[in-house]
C-alpha cells in the first residue's frame, strides 16, 4: 500500500439508524439506496455492542468501521479494509471530540440537529475528499467556531461565542487532568 | 450492552421533536428567496442553506433548474460580510457541484477570497474554488496556489497542498511544476501541512523510483513530525525495499533499521503500520518478524479494541504464512477467546487454529466450545473451516475434532453453518480412513433431528456409499429406516436408493432389505414406490431388468456423467413415442454462457460428490439448427460446438461472430452476422473462407443468407471435410461478401440496385481443444483408478519462463479443452506448485483423464508433469501432442 490514508465516509446517525449527517467520499456507494443500504447494515450490525467507553471496530464487506455511541448518536467511519485501523480510529476521535465541543458535551440527536451548521461545517474540517485534513479535535471545534465569533449567525439560542467559551475551558479541562 | 435509551428533559417530552419536522422541498426552496433580499439577514440565510444542506443530507436530490435557481440564489450571499454564511456558502457551492458556465460567476468572488487577509476565508476558498474548477482556470490560479502552498498559516498551506492532491488526478502537469514550494512544504514545523506536502510529493514522484528513493533517504533521517507523515513515510519505505531486494539479494535489506526503529515510536498508529510493514516484507525471514511479532504482542492487550483487532488481524495473516513465529502470542490470543468484540475473538481463534500444534488441540477446542454458542453464523463458519484444516493438519486429533464437530451439529444454526460442518465431516470421513465410522455415525445422528431435506438427502446418498463398507453394516440400516417411516417424500425416496446399495453390497443383509423395501411399495408417494420397484426387481433379479450383478453396482454407484442442466433439457424436449428416452442423447459439454444465471449460493466443493451442473446448454439449439439444413443433414451427430468466436472488433460497422460445429468428418463454420447500419441492407452475404493454411480441410458447402436488414442477426454457413476421427488443426481466413443496398430508414424501403461489396474478417483457428468435450467427472480418484494404467502415458514438459503458476496452469487447461475437476483450476496463490485434475471426452467419445502436476522454481520457470489416461492408446499419445506442439 503506498496510498495516502483515505477514509471512504463519516456517518452519523440516530439511535434508529436513520441520517443525523453523513458524508460520503468514494463512489463504492453510488445511490443513495446503496447508501441507505449500507448505513443500515453498519447500524445493526454494530448495535448490540456497547461502544460507549472506547471506540469499538468491526469488518465486513472489505471495509474496516470504528464506531462510537454516545446518548442517541452513532458515530462511523468507513475505510478500506488495508487500511491502518488506529488511523482510522484517530479520524472518529477527532470528529467525536470536536462534535463534544461543539455541542457544549451536550451530545445528543436533539441537540446535534439544532446545530446541524456546526456538524456539516465539522465533517468539512476533518476530511476533504476522503483525505485526512485534520485529526485534532480543539483545531476542529476552533476552526468550525470561529464562525460566530463577529456575527450572531447561530441557529441555536446560545451563542457559538458562549460554545467556544465552553470548549476552551473543556479542553483546558482535559489539558490539566 | 444497554440499549441507548435516550434521557429527554421534561420540557422536551414531546417525542421526535426536531428543529426539521415537517420539513419540504419545495417550502424551502421558497424560502430560498431571501438569498435575493437587498437588505441580507446573514442569520436567517444561514438558517435556510442548513434546511437546503439538510435536505440533501438527507437523500433529496435537487432538479437541475432547482439546483441552478438555488446556486445563483447563493452566489448573490458573498456580499454578506457575515463570515459564518460565509462558510456556509462554501459548503453549499461545493454540495452543489456546479457546471463549467455557472463556475465562472462564483469565480471572481471565490478569487477574492483566496487573497483575503482572513486565513480560514483563503483556505476554504481555496478548497472550494479548486474542486469546482476545471483545466482552463486553473492556470489562472495556478500562481497564487504555489503561493498558498507555502503560506505561513498551516490551514491555508494544507488546503492548497490537498486539493493539489485532488488536482493531480486531473491536471497533473499543472501541479508537477509546484513541487519546489511542496518541497519546501514538506519541512514546514506544522505536523499536518508535513503530512499533505509529502503525500503530494509522493504521488508527483511517484513514477520516478529514484526520487522515490532519495525522498525516503531524507526523510528517514528524521525530520518527519506528524504520526501521520511518519505513517506515510513508511508506505513509501516498505515500496523502496520492495523495488530495490530484487537487486540485492545478498545481504541486510535497507531502510530496515528504521522500520524497527518506527516499533518504538510513541505514537501507535506508527507501531502498528511500521509492525505490519515488516510482516509484509516479501519472504520476510523469522529474524526479521520478531520484532514486529513482540510490539503486536503487547498490542493485543490493550484496553482499545481497535488496537486489539489491528493486532490480532495481522497476527492472522502472518500466520498463514509463518505460523511458527506467531505462537509466542498464543497465550494472550487465548485471552482473546472470551473478547467482548466477536471480530477479535473470531480473528484469535482462527489464528489459534493456525499456529496451535499437536498438544494443544485439546484445550483449544474446550474454549472454543463456550465460545461458539454466543457468535453470529457467519463468524460460526470461518471457525469450523478453520476446524477442518487443523484436523487435516493433526490426523491424530481427529477424535476430539470430531467430536467437537458433532457437538456443534446438534445445537442451533442456521442451513449454511450446518452444511459448513457436515462438509467438513465428509471431508475428514475421506481423508481418515480412522474417522469413518465415528463420523458416520455423528451424521446419522444428525440427520434423526435434520430440518434441511438438502442436507439428509446428501447424507443418505453418502451413507449409501460409505456404509456398506464399514465393518458392521447393518447398524446403519435402523437410522436410514427411520427417515422412510418419518420424513417427507424427497429423503424418502432419497432413503430408498440408500437401502438398496445397503442391499446390492451385502448380500447378508439382502434378505431384511428386501422386507423394508418391500413396505416402500405402499407409500403414499409415486416416486418412493417406483424406486422401491425399481430396487427390488432390479436386486431380487427376476429377469426383468435382469442385468449382471456388475451392471445393478454400476447403476446405484455410477456417478451421472451428464450434466443435470443438459438432461433437463433433453427431458423437456423428449416427446412421448414409441422410441423410450435414450441418455446417450444428452449432450454431455457443460456450456458455459455468459448470460447464464448465476445458481443462488456460491458453489463450493460440496464434498458429498454432487454431479456437477453447468449454466443451460446451447447444444441442442445448434443441433436443430443445423439438422435443419439438407447440405448438413448426413453429417452424423454433432460431437461439439465452441463458444462464439469474435471475427470483427466491436462497434464496427458489421459484427460477426463464428461457432465451430465439430463432427466426426466434417466442420460446419456457423458465421453469425449482424449489420448495424440502418440505411443498408444486405443481400446474398456469403462468407468465402480461405484454406490454404488448413491443409487437410476441404470445403463441401456453403450457404450464403439471402438477406441481412439492420439490426436483426442471420447466419450463414460453411462446411469443409476432414479425414474421419482426427483431429485435423488449420488457420482459416475470411471474407464477408455481399449485395448492399440503400435503405431510407424512415421509409423502410430498400433500392432496387445493389452493389457488391467485401469486408475483411479476422482468422481463426480449429484447435485441437475443439474436438475435446469438457466433461467433468465427480470423483476423480475413483474415474482415474477405474480408467486403469492400460492407456497411460507420463511424460514431462518445461513450460519456459511464465506470469505466474495460475498463468501457466490456466494456460495449459485451455491448450486442452478440458474440464478441470475438484476446482483443481484454481491457484492458491504464492503456491510454489499445484495439481490439476482434468477430464474430458475426446472425438470419437473416447473418455479422457490428465492429471498434471506443475511447479515453479525462482526465476518463474515453470515445468509439468503430464500424466493422461484414456481408453485409446493413440488418444493418449494425441493429448501429449497437443501439448508438445502447443
Amino acid at each position: 500500500m503506498e496510498s495516502c490514508p483515505s477514509i471512504k465516509n463519516i456517518l452519523l446517525l440516530d439511535s434508529e439508524g436513520k441520517r443525523v449527517a453523513v458524508k460520503y467520499y468514494t463512489d463504492d456507494w453510488p445511490t443513495v439506496a446503496a447508501k441507505l443500504a449500507f448505513e443500515r447494515s453498519v447500524f445493526i450490525k454494530t448495535l448490540k455492542t456497547n461502544a460507549r467507553a472506547e471506540a469499538e471496530i468491526t469488518m465486513f464487506d472489505s471495509n474496516i468501521v470504528v464506531y462510537k455511541f454516545v446518548q442517541d448518536l452513532h458515530f462511523f467511519v468507513t475505510a478500506g479494509d488495508d487500511e491502518n485501523e488506529l488511523i482510522v480510529a484517530t479520524v472518529l476521535q477527532g470528529f467525536f471530540d470536536a462534535v463534544g465541543l461543539l455541542l457544549r458535551n451536550e451530545v445528543d440527536k436533539q441537540t446535534a440537529l439544532e446545530n446541524l451548521d456546526l456538524i456539516l461545517l465539522c465533517l468539512d474540517e476533518i476530511v476533504d475528499g476522503g483525505i485526512v485534513l485534520e485529526t485534532d479535535a480543539s483545531v476542529i471545534a476552533g476552526k468550525v467556531a470561529t464562525h460566530g465569533l463577529e456575527g450572531d449567525g447561530s441557529l441555536s439560542e446560545q451563542t457559538i461565542s458562549q460554545a467556544l467559551a465552553t470548549a476552551r475551558e473543556h479542553l483546558a479541562r482535559s489539558l490539566l487532568k | 450492552m444497554a440499549e441507548p435509551l435516550v434521557k429527554k428533559d421534561d420540557d422536551r417530552d414531546d417525542e421526535d421533536y426536531s428543529p426539521f419536522m415537517g420539513i419540504e422541498k419545495g417550502a424551502v426552496l421558497q424560502e430560498a428567496r431571501v438569498f435575493n433580499d437587498p437588505q441580507l439577514d446573514a442569520r436567517r440565510c444561514s438558517q435556510v442553506i442548513t434546511k437546503l444542506l439538510y435536505l440533501l443530507n438527507q437523500g433529496e436530490t435537487f432538479t437541475k433548474i432547482e439546483a441552478t435557481e438555488v446556486f445563483f440564489a447563493v452566489t448573490k450571499l458573498f456580499q454578506s460580510k457575515d463570515t459564518g454564511l460565509r462558510r456556509m456558502v462554501y459548503l453549499m457551492i461545493k454540495e452543489l457541484s456546479p457546471s463549467a458556465d455557472e463556475v465562472i460567476i462564483v469565480t471572481s468572488s471565490l478569487m477574492k477570497d483566496m487573497n483575503s487577509k482572513t486565513d480560514m476565508y483563503r483556505a476554504n476558498a481555496i478548497r472550494v474554488l479548486c474542486r469546482i474548477t476545471d483545466g482552463t482556470l486553473l492556470t489562472q490560479i495556478e500562481r497564487y496556489l504555489k503561493q498558498a502552498i507555502v503560506d505561513k498559516n498551516p490551514v491555508v498551506a494544507s488546503a492548497a497542498l490537498v486539493s493539489g492532491i485532488h488536482l493531480l488526478q486531473t491536471n497533473p502537469e499543472i501541479v508537477k511544476r509546484w513541487s519546489n514550494e511542496v518541497q519546501e512544504a514538506v519541512q514546514s514545523r506544522a505536523a499536518l501541512v508535513q503530512f499533505h506536502a509529502l503525500a503530494l510529493l509522493h504521488q508527483i514522484r511517484q513514477n520516478d523510483r529514484l526520487a522515490v528513493s532519495k525522498l525516503v533517504t531524507s526523510l528517514t533521517r528524521g525530520s518527519v513530525r506528524s504520526p501521520l507523515a511518519q505513517c506515510l513515510l513508511i508506505r513509501y519505505t516498505s515500496q523502496v525495499i520492495r523495488e530495490s531486494s530484487v537487486n540485492t539479494q545478498t545481504g541486510e535489506r535497507p531502510f530496515l533499521d528504521f522500520l524497527e526503529s518506527c516499533l518504538r515510536h510513541k505514537a501507535e498508529m506508527v507501531i502498528l503500520e511500521a509492525a505490519r510493514a515488516i510482516t509484509e516484507l516479501s519472504g520476510v525471514t523469522s529474524r526479521e518478524l520478531t520484532p514486529a511479532i513482540t510490539v503486536l504482542q503487547l498490542f493485543l492487550s490493550s484496553s482499545k479494541p481497535v488496537l486489539r483487532f489491528a493486532a490480532v488481524r495481522t497476527l492472522n495473516k502472518v500466520a498463514m504464512t509463518h505460523p511458527l513465529a506467531v505462537t509466542n502470542c498464543n497465550i494472550d490470543m487465548e485471552s482473546l477467546i472470551s473478547d467482548q468484540n466477536r471480530s477479535i475473538a473470531t480473528l484469535a481463534i482462527t489464528t489459534l487454529l493456525k499456529t496451535g500444534n499437536e498438544s494443544s488441540v485439546d484445550r483449544l477446542m474446550k474454549q472454543i466450545t463456550n465460545f461458539m454458542s454466543d457468535i453470529a453464523d457467519e463468524f460460526k463458519i470461518v471457525v469450523v473451516e478453520a476446524i477442518r484444516s487443523l484436523c487435516l493438519k493433526f490426523p491424530l486429533k481427529y477424535r476430539s475434532l470430531m467430536n467437537f464437530l458433532s457437538s456443534i451439529l446438534r445445537e442451533e444454526g442456521g442451513f449454511e453453518y450446518k452444511k459448513a460442518i457436515v462438509d467438513s465431516i465428509v471431508i475428514l470421513i475421506k481423508d481418515i480412513p480412522e474417522a469413518k465410522e465415528g463420523g458416520l455415525f455423528h451424521l446419522c445422528e444428525f440427520i434423526e433431528d435434520c430440518e434441511f431435506t438438502y442436507l439428509s438427502t446428501q447424507i443418505l446418498h453418502f451413507l449409501g456409499n460409505e456404509g456398506p463398507k464399514t465393518s458392521d453394516p447393518s447398524k446403519y440400516i435402523r437410522y436410514i429406516y427411520n427417515r422412510v417411516i418419518l420424513e417427507n417424500a424427497t429423503i424418502r425416496a432419497s432413503a430408498v436408493s440408500t437401502l438398496a446399495k445397503f442391499g446390492a453390497l451385502i448380500d447378508s443383509l439382502k434378505p431384511r432389505i428386501f422386507v423394508l423395501l418391500r413396505r416402500c411399495l405402499y407409500d403414499s408417494d409415486d416416486e418412493v414406490r417406483d424406486r422401491a420397484t425399481l430396487y427390488l426387481n432390479m436386486l431380487g433379479g427376476d429377469g426383468l431388468v435382469g442385468e449382471t450383478d456388475k451392471d445393478v453396482k454400476e447403476f446405484l454407484f455410477g456417478s451421472l456423467d451428464v450434466p443435470l442442466v443438459n438432461l433437463e433439457t433433453s427431458l423437456r424436449n423428449y416427446e412421448a413415442s414409441e422410441e423410450p428416452f435414450d441418455i446417450s442423447t444428452v449432450p454431455k459439454e457443460v456450456k458455459s454462457q455468459p448470460h447464464a444465471e448465476k445458481k443462488a449460493p456460491g458453489k463450493k466443493p460440496s464434498g458429498l460428490g454432487a454431479p456437477s451442473s453447468g449454466p443451460t446448454s446451447a447444444g441442442d439449439a445448434f443441433e436443430k439448427l443445423l439438422s435443419a439444413i439438407p447440405e448438413f443433414s448426413g453429417f452424423g451427430k454433432l460431437f461439439k460446438s465452441s463458444a462464439p468466436v469474435e471475427l470483427t472488433e466491436a462497434e464496427t460497422e458489421y459484427a460477426v461472430n463464428v461457432v465451430k460445429h465439430i463432427y466426426d468428418g466434417h466442420v460446419v463454420f456457423q458465421y453469425n452476422c449482424t449489420n448495424t447500419i440502418p440505411e443498408q441492407l444486405l443481400e446474398n452475404v456469403t462468407v468465402f473462407v480461405d484454406a490454404s493454411e488448413a491443409e487437410e480441410f476441404s470445403e463441401v458447402a456453403s450457404k450464403p443468407l439471402k438477406t441481412l436488414p439492420y439490426d436483426s442477426p442471420g447466419q450463414s454457413f460453411v462446411a469443409f471435410e476432414k479425414p474421419e476421427g482426427v483431429p485435423a488443426v488449420g488457420k482459416f481466413s475470411n471474407l464477408l461478401k455481399f449485395i448492399v443496398k440503400e435503405v431510407d430508414p424512415s421509409m423502410g424501403e430498400a433500392d432496387e440496385e445493389g452493389v457488391e461489396d467485401e469486408y475483411q474478417l479476422e482468422d481463426f483457428e480449429v484447435v485441437s481443444a475443439d474436438y475435446m468435450l469438457k466433461v467433468g467427472v465427480s470423483n476423480f480418484k475413483h474415474a482415474w483408478d477405474n480408467m486403469g494404467a492400460d492407456c497411460e502415458r507420463v511424460d514431462e514438459y518445461g513450460l519456459g519462463v511464465r506470469e505466474s503458476l495460475a498463468e501457466a496452469v490456466s494456460a495449459v487447461i485451455n491448450i486442452l479443452g478440458m474440464q478441470a475437476c475438484e476446482g483443481t483450476d484454481v491457484v492458491p496463490s504464492n503456491a510454489r506448485s499445484h495439481t490439476s485434475l482434468l477430464s474430458g471426452v475426446f472425438i470419437g467419445n473416447v473418455k479422457v483423464l490428465a492429471r498434471i502436476s506443475f511447479g515453479i522454481d525462482g526465476p518463474k520457470q515453470v515445468a509439468m508433469k503430464l500424466a493422461v489416461r484414456s481408453e485409446d492408446q493413440a488418444v493418449s499419445d494425441a493429448i501429449h501432442e497437443i501439448v508438445a506442439s502447443g
